[in-house]
């Protein structure tokens, strides 16, 4: 079994984010190998003068949803940027920004935070899951 | 048992006390203790999870003070 776990990080907004840097510290934990493929407005997120900004929460979060993020936050919960920065210390987690996202939203790989690793295309994400987990956000 | 380091992980939610646990569990030599304190109620089932995918040795896992306690033993 190949137990690379590939994560397709479409969603820009915050929980969507944090959910997606979850599954990829817990899997950098169990020593699994992480790719994450960031596409649209997942790319968007990773803009390195953007990065920590609020980028909202999904409509079904409501102000309920939003009081219950904001509370985690004060309570030490990391920011989704700072668990993925610890997953990729701990383990072997690679970054790839989608080359026709970052097309489409004008941006250079210089514009993106240091913890994207570099640019590629929808087949070298293909290859490079091999036959493990594709996961979609 | 002589704990080489001590990680309290109390207040966070998953995934930190399983990501701090393997942050200081590489910190260490094989053969010693890293003792977690943690209250992410997910924790006993991760730790003992995580401690059986990667090899090291989950010596305790047990509540107190409304805590859970674990005592890894790295492999």
């Amino acid at each position: 079994m190949d137990e690379t776990v590939s994560i397709v990080l479409f969603s820009g907004t915050d929980d969507k984010l944090a959910a997606a840097a979850t599954l990829a510290a817990g899997a950098a934990a169990l020593g699994r190998p992480v790719k994450i493929f960031l596409q649209y407005w997942g790319l968007e997120a990773f803009r390195a003068d953007r990065i920590m900004s609020d980028h909202g929460l999904v409509p079904e979060a409501g102000a309920a949803g939003r009081a219950a993020v904001d509370a985690a936050a004060k309570a030490g919960q990391a920011h989704w940027a700072e668990t993925l920065r610890m997953a990729k210390e701990l383990g072997e987690v690679d970054i790839q920004a989608c080359s026709a996202s970052m097309d489409l939203l004008k941006l250079k790989q210089a514009d993106l935070d240091p913890m994207v690793d570099g640019v590629e295309g929808v087949a070298a994400f293909y290859i490079n899951a091999g036959e493990g987990q594709i996961i979609f956000i | 048992m002589d704990i080489k380091l001590k990680v309290d992980a109390s207040g966070l939610s998953c995934p930190l006390p399983i990501l701090k646990a393997s942050q200081a569990v590489k910190t260490v030599e094989s053969g010693e203790l890293v003792e977690v304190i943690a209250t992410d109620p997910g924790s006993v089932k991760d730790f003992a999870a995580w401690a059986t995918s990667t090899g090291n040795a989950l010596v305790e896992s047990g509540a107190a003070d409304g805590k859970f306690r674990f005592l890894i033993r790295r492999k």
